[in-house]
């Protein structure tokens, strides 16, 4: 079933295009920067933009750093919104539960699909993006990479902390899918279920905006996103990729559960 | 007879609405069993209890000797459904959807049993297997015929089908009718749900009708029309006719007349005999339609 699943997934257009929609702007940032010269300055802005006009190599991170807060959330709240209401709504639901394909399988199976989506995404954005920092940003030695705490990381430091930071934003997207699977076997439209999960992520970061939320900060989805950077601390500063982790587990698990308990005893009716 | 569906006082409550009461189906190997009723009457929430989509109320199914939906793993596999409209992937060839349909479930086919087997229910069900088209680009009626194939596709001895001929014109209305009754007589049974009368009057060996969630008939489509006691005579002399009867008379209608007696050729030689021209003598048959119409005034 989960191979069916991908199979469906990468046979569809709007994956491709939703792919494209990820690395365009990233793709749109180097261009930018690379004509302009004109960088973030140190600090400010999305993480890694500053350092990418001296060392290219970086641009993966600063690619992600772009599309994680907004675009990569939006797409998987979209892919997962359509899970189970997009099949409702094309009349296929009724026929894979006729099959018979069972309804905690098709979940689990749904639920992968996504994660693989992201995992996918993640790594199209990362590969376009290396090669556009080698082409377009600064060629500073691959050696001399500069860790966030002022000592020099080496090139296998760096390809090791890259791929943890990768798997880092997998995860911190696993909230967001459970959370539009969830809806998405709670309403029949596709383009609700995505629109309620992105107006949960609109709501967590206004609340983190918020000083008087503050209670609620370490409970909040996309409280700690961002901590990939701290990856690249030297050494790795664990503490809030420890908390992200455990957010999103729990919010993976949370709404997974509450998924299944809602479509295991719904009468499908479309 | 083996029952293939059984079910006994299966009941679905929405809140205070009663979709389906207490209805208690036997459909027999073998059959073509129309399930009539009007729309809202309870036909399609029955047909999904049934393949284990909506979940009973209170009250049991059992399709092909197993209790539904918990054997569901075990029955679904023998059931072919066509569940209301058909559903395909629009951005997908037929083809592709009966694939990907096939790879889904339990007990998948190979590659080459698969390919040969999805060229013959398309060509069973009027379909052009060669046909690239994603289904998007198809017809009403092509869509139909494609949810008959995808049904069809694992040669299932059950057939539940919602409406079939929905979208479908008169001709191929006529070829899914041939195509139902060959695989009949192959020994496939058939639960057919349908508003319409006429198709279940041409297909069906029994009748169960469904009025406001509840069954009020169930029956031989022989035996319902069969009407016992009643003689059909068909003559230009009506009104001698009536004189020579009297009380014996249950109806005219035009030129013919509804003779309360047990024996056909008994009735015609008196007739002929006190010089009543017949044209046409014989049982009397209720159409489908006043049978249905009687029962659901009854109840």
């Amino acid at each position: 079933m989960i191979v069916v699943e991908l199979q469906k997934m990468l046979r569809r257009p709007r994956t491709w295009v939703i792919i494209g929609m990820l690395v365009a702007l990233p793709t749109l940032v180097a261009i930018l920067l690379a004509v302009t010269d004109l960088g973030p300055r140190p600090g400010t802005g999305p993480p890694f933009l500053s350092a990418v006009l001296n060392d290219g190599t970086l641009f993966p991170l600063a690619a992600l750093g772009v599309v994680l807060p907004l675009f990569l959330p939006i797409a998987v709240a979209v892919l997962g919104g359509d899970a189970i209401a997009g099949e409702a709504q094309t009349g296929t639901l009724r026929y894979l539960l006729v099959r018979p394909v069972g309804r905690a399988h098709l979940l689990l199976a749904k639920l992968l699909t996504v994660v693989a989506f992201v995992l996918l995404a993640v790594l199209v954005v990362a590969a376009v993006s290396y090669v556009e920092g080698r082409l377009l940003l600064g060629q500073a030695p691959a050696s001399g990479t500069v860790s966030f705490s002022g000592s020099t990381l080496t090139q296998q430091q760096l390809i090791g902390r890259t791929a943890l930071a990768l798997a880092y934003v997998v995860v911190s997207m696993l909230g967001v899918a459970a959370v539009a699977l969830f809806f998405s076997t709670a309403t029949s439209s596709s383009i609700g279920a995505a629109l309620g999960t992105i107006g949960l992520l609109i709501a967590s970061t206004v609340l983190l905006g918020l000083d008087a939320a503050e209670v609620l900060h370490p409970y909040l989805p996309t409280r700690y996103w961002l901590s990939f950077v701290d990856l690249f601390r030297d050494p790795i500063l664990w503490d809030n990729v420890g908390r992200g982790l455990a957010v999103q587990l729990a919010y993976l698990l949370m709404f997974t559960l509450a998924a299944w308990a809602n479509f295991s005893t719904k009468d499908i009716n479309d | 007879m083996t029952s293939v569906i059984r079910t006994h006082a299966l009941t679905k409550r929405y809140g205070e609405l009663r979709a389906v009461e207490a209805i208690d189906l036997d459909v027999r190997e073998g059959d073509v069993y129309g399930f009539l009723g009007a729309n809202g009457s309870g036909k399609t929430t029955s047909v999904r209890m049934l393949l284990g989509l909506v979940l009973a109320t209170s009250g049991e199914a059992e399709v092909l000797g197993k209790p539904m939906p918990a054997a569901r793993h075990s029955v679904l596999p023998r059931v072919g459904a066509l569940v209301e409209a058909p559903g395909a992937y629009p951005h997908l060839s037929g083809r592709t959807n009966l694939e990907l349909l096939d790879a889904s479930g339990p007990g998948r086919m190979n590659r080459r049993e698969r390919d040969q087997r999805i060229a013959e229910v398309l060509d069973q069900a009027g379909l052009d297997p060669s046909d690239r088209r994603p289904v998007r680009a198809y017809s009403l009626g092509m869509q139909q015929r494609l949810g008959l194939a995808a049904a069809l596709l694992r040669r299932p001895p059950l057939l539940i089908l919602d409406e079939p001929t929905n979208g479908l014109d008169p001709q191929g209305i006529h070829e899914i009718r041939q195509l139902l009754l060959a695989l009949n007589a192959e020994g496939t049974t058939i639960f057919l749900s349908s508003h319409l009368l006429s198709e279940i009057e041409q297909m069906c060996t029994r009748v169960g009708v469904l009025d406001r969630g509840r069954l009020v008939v169930q029956e031989e489509l022989e035996t319902l029309l069969q009407s016992a006691g009643l003689v059909r005579v068909r003559t230009p002399d009506t009104v001698n006719c009536q004189y020579l009867l009297g009380t014996r008379i249950d109806h005219i209608d035009g030129d013919r007349v509804i003779v309360r007696s047990e024996d056909p050729a008994t009735l015609n030689a008196y007739l002929v005999n006190e010089g009543i021209r017949v044209v046409e003598i014989g049982p009397y048959r209720r159409d489908l339609e006043a049978v249905v119409l009687e029962a659901v005034a009854r109840s």
